[in-house]
């Protein structure tokens, strides 16, 4: 995949995995994995632009006897989820435009 | 790799690089690792799970500013004793003329590859105005009468404008590789500053 898109899209991936409650790091790993592959060292830099962005919030708390950081999804997190299924709808429409010709061609 | 061992590397590794951020990072890596060891994956596993210390520290220069390295790096480690500032100063004819000199030295040799570039460019520019030019005074030499010398512009206008694809694809080669160039000078310098410890 092309590095800016996939750039793009794991943002759009680390917050819809903390959209339905906070979580954190490993399971965000986790959870993303099957769709798109992500290292530790990336997750860290979305993490740090998301919350500078101030689209997720940090809290640390403890458990299991150490401490671990949970991210919360903010109003504005939400807002860029929702834009992003905006701009999907868009690109699918170019898509479709794009696999149109194909098709007839196809069918003569 | 035990975990101590892998922060304890880590953290050596990535010394030039603010206090609080190389914390920071730790704590973030301590924690990937501690989450899989509670899954039941044993330390070793779960520290090479988590990547090459090579392949972070790259990744971590990669996305951090170099005014912050610069700005790290400048700050002293200790109070100068007086008679240091006084070196400093009175010594500052010497290696302050030497610094902006190397400065100045490097500077112009990247000025003069961009140089070159743009004198690459000049030339197919040059190819072009010339292959046109000559296909129009080729159509006035027809009209003339002249033949014989029009068919020689026509030619020559071929070669020229042959020869202008040619070095289009030099051009484009050279300018991507002096790109390339200062991406990774620009790296490495990162790197050696983040590094100074292990030299």
């Amino acid at each position: 995949m092309d590095t800016q898109l996939k750039r793009g899209l794991l943002d759009i991936c680390v917050l819809a995995a903390i959209k339905d409650g906070e979580s954190y790091g490993y399971k965000i790993i986790k959870d993303i994995k099957p769709y798109i592959s992500l290292s530790e060292s990336t997750l860290y830099t979305i993490l740090k632009r998301l919350e500078l962005a101030k689209m997720l919030t940090v809290k640390t708390a403890e458990h299991d006897g150490r401490l671990r950081k949970y991210y919360k999804i903010t109003a504005e997190g939400l807002d860029r989820i929702e834009e992003f299924k905006e701009e999907w709808m868009e690109i699918l429409s170019i898509y479709r435009f794009v696999t149109k010709e194909g098709k007839n061609d196809a069918q003569g | 790799m035990r975990k101590d061992e892998f922060l304890l590397m880590l953290q050596k590794r990535l010394e030039g690089l603010p206090k609080d951020e190389i914390e920071e990072r730790l704590t973030f890596y301590s924690e990937m690792i501690d989450d899989r060891m509670e899954e039941g994956v044993n330390e070793e596993d779960a520290v090479s799970m988590v990547g090459d210390v090579d392949e972070i520290v790259a990744e971590i220069v990669a996305v951090t500013p170099i005014s912050k390295i610069a700005k790290e790096r400048s700050k002293p480690q200790r109070r100068l004793k007086a008679f240091e500032i006084v070196l400093i100063v009175l010594g500052s004819p010497i290696w302050l003329s030497v610094l902006i000199a190397s400065i100045s030295v490097i500077f112009s040799i990247y000025v003069s590859l961009w140089a070159v570039i743009i004198s690459l460019w000049a030339i197919f520019v040059s190819f072009i105005a010339l292959g046109s030019g000559g296909l129009l005074a080729m159509s006035f030499q027809f009209v003339n009468g002249n033949t014989i010398s029009g068919i020689a512009m026509l030619g020559a206008s071929m070669v020229l404008l042959g020869l202008s694809i040619f070095t289009y694809y030099c051009c484009k080669a050279a300018s991507r590789g002096i790109i390339a160039l200062t991406r990774v000078s620009f790296n490495s310098l990162k790197r050696c500053f983040i590094r100074k410890k292990e030299v």
